[in-house]
């Protein structure tokens, strides 16, 4: 399968207080064609940050560092703001996390779906709208032709996400990025879309990064699985290796996590400690001060990463040893 | 315009009638600009033609006073009375609350245009922060009529002249609020989503934020026509607007504060003129922003 998109040794810095410091510390994965890659860790674990990072959407203190990002052939980080606003929406779309705030009030769904379409695709207003009822049609939602005349208020959570969904894809990008797009939907909407999702994958031609901390979610839409930990990718792998058989002690911590009320007797097995400040140097494994099994190895030296069956990832020194 | 575009005004408007002041100041200012601006058609003498000889007739209501040699004065058609000069009081106010208003109108607009764009400018690019704000700072230093009044006196007395200085004095009102909004719009969740679309600043700029900035500029700019209205009337009353012998509100007050005694009615007729004008656009921002923007409530 063909690689959609490329990072490497992906570093973004935050400036705070006039002092540069590391969010994302040197990550890389890999997402192909018609593949659904989640990326899972706490919040503020630069999941979202690696997404903005590809966006080139950083808030204003923030930079790629060092490293790449090559989307489609195309290494991003060399070029211009410019340049890569021109890429944006037509190379990388992008879905975000709270569909009543992502719209614009004032404009209607109509002007706003056919926005993009006018000004990348140099399409006139008549063959935009049609395209725009198409899109609305596929997303699944009822009489479009009325939606393109309503505002945002009128419709509901999970209508507008339909609706920014079929925004995003109208423009047609081979890779979309959904930064945890169910989160602010209720679970029978969240199914939904997670369905709507899956089946628009498979004739979109695209690649999804798909941003959660859920989980369930991971379960029903991944192909593969980026576990981020504190700016480090700890482990990565097809998801029912690590849904069946995580080996690094965070991922198995984060699935001891997921409430399973099927249970008779279950209890929450949180992960003790919290998730170290960016601003926080920590020698060694960044994740050793929380993981049972640190050793004096895990302390002193940053874990290299194995792949100790194809496919399957994981930076731990415990995981090293009981591998040689 | 579709259904809900106009639901979405009807349902403003349905807001903005269920209050009673605020709809007495709409039927006003709507029937005042009527009547000015049919104000050559209306107006029964010339503004300009005197007439010595019926100078200082008062107005309709000499008819009901009970001194038949004060009733004797009035001119039938001159319902307002005359000037020092004979002229036609109600063609005066007519013809000259035309200039009042589009001075008004024209200046605020001017001052709306440039004063948004700086503001948007101001609010996007924080670059451009500085510098514009730091000069609409300049601006407003002066107290407000000072700054017109410098102007005027440096590029001469004129209506033109007078329009532009009340307008230059408008610009920093509107650009400080709007680069405020902009500032805070542009923090929006829907301007990154637009942004991760691959919009290009003018697009973001000049639709979507400003699209969010206009329900404010539609209340500073119903405010601002009350204080141009009134400038204006100050300029012409201190002899820096609208040249004599061209009537204009505030030239008329001045022209009459020597006979103030005489006639008082002389400086009432364009005084309250003014003064309803002024009151019922600034009720109406009001009731505007309480309704547009409820935000905006000291």
């Amino acid at each position: 399968m063909e690689k959609i998109l490329e990072v490497k040794d992906l570093v973004t810095t935050f400036r705070i207080a006039k002092r540069e410091y590391p969010v994302l510390r040197g990550i890389s994965f890999d997402i192909h064609r018609r593949e659904t890659v989640c990326m899972v860790g706490e919040s503020g674990c630069g999941k979202s940050v690696t997404a903005l990072s590809i966006m080139d959407l950083l808030p204003v203190n923030a930079h790629v560092a060092s490293g790449s990002i090559v989307l489609d052939g195309q290494e991003l980080t060399t070029l211009s703001h410019r340049a890569r606003n021109a890429l944006r929406g037509e190379k990388a779309g992008m879905i975000f996390q709270e569909p009543m705030t992502a719209l614009n009030p004032l404009l209607t769904i109509g002007y706003q779906l056919t926005e993009g379409l006018r000004y990348h695709k140099r399409l006139d207003s008549k063959t935009a709208r049609e395209l725009a009822v198409q899109y609305l049609k596929k997303v699944g939602v009822a009489n479009p032709v009325e939606r393109l005349k309503q505002f945002p208020f009128q419709l509901s959570g999970g209508l507008r996400q339909r609706i920014m969904i079929a925004l995003v894809m109208s423009l047609q990008p081979s890779l979309i990025i959904a930064d945890e797009p169910t989160t602010a939907l209720d679970v029978t909407i969240q199914k939904q879309v997670l369905a709507l999702l899956n089946a628009l994958k498979k004739d979109m031609d695209a690649g999804i990064l798909f941003i959660t901390h859920d989980l369930g979610v991971v379960a029903e839409i991944a192909d593969r699985v980026v576990v981020l930990y504190s700016g480090m990718k700890v482990e990565e792998g097809p998801v029912e290796a690590i849904i069946g058989a995580p080996r690094h002690p965070y991922t198995q911590g984060l699935l001891h996590a997921v409430p399973n009320v099927d249970a008779e007797d279950f209890v929450i097995q949180a992960i003790p400690g919290t998730l170290p400040h960016v601003t926080e140097e920590i020698r060694g494994c960044r994740f050793h001060p929380r993981c049972p099994y640190a050793t004096e190895r895990c302390r002193q030296e940053t874990p290299v990463e194995i792949e100790f069956v194809p496919g399957h990832r994981v930076a731990c020194w415990n995981v090293k040893e009981s591998a040689r | 315009m579709s259904t809900h575009r106009q639901a979405l005004l009807v349902s403003a408007f349905a807001k903005l009638f269920k209050n009673k002041l605020a709809t007495a100041c709409a039927v006003f200012l709507v029937l005042e600009i009527i009547l000015l601006a049919l104000g050559p058609l209306i107006a029964p003498f010339s503004p300009d033609e005197t007439n010595v000889a019926i100078k200082f007739s008062p107005g309709i209501w000499a008819k009901f006073s009970r001194d038949a040699s004060y009733a004797a004065k009035y001119v039938p058609g001159h319902i307002f009375g005359t000037d020092h000069l004979g002229r036609d009081v109600f063609s005066r106010l007519v013809i000259g609350g035309r200039v009042s208003l589009m001075v008004g109108f024209v200046s605020t607009a001017l001052g709306l245009v440039v004063g948004t764009f700086l503001g948007l400018l101001a609010g996007y690019y924080k670059r451009l922060d500085n510098p514009i704000m730091r000069l609409m700072d300049i601006l407003f230093t002066f107290p407000g009529i000072l700054l017109a009044m410098l102007i005027v006196a440096l590029l001469g007395v004129s209506t033109f002249n007078a329009m532009l200085a009340i307008s230059i004095w408008s610009i920093p009102n509107f650009a400080r609020m709007v680069r405020g909004r902009a500032l805070q719009i542009k923090e929006e969740d829907y301007i990154l989503a637009v942004r991760a679309t691959g919009a290009k600043d003018g697009r973001i700029l000049f639709i979507h934020i400003l699209k969010n900035c206009l329900p404010l500029i539609i209340v500073i700019a119903t405010m601002r026509m009350a204080t141009s209205i009134i400038s204006i009337s100050t300029l012409s009353y201190l002899g820096m607007g609208v040249p004599p012998p061209a009537p204009e509100w505030g030239s008329m007050i001045a022209q009459a504060k020597e006979y103030m005694w005489k006639m008082p009615s002389l400086i009432f007729i364009p005084g309250i003129a003014v003064m309803l004008t002024v009151i019922s656009f600034n009720i109406l921002g009001d009731k505007l922003r309480d309704i547009l923007d409820p935000s905006l409530k000291d």
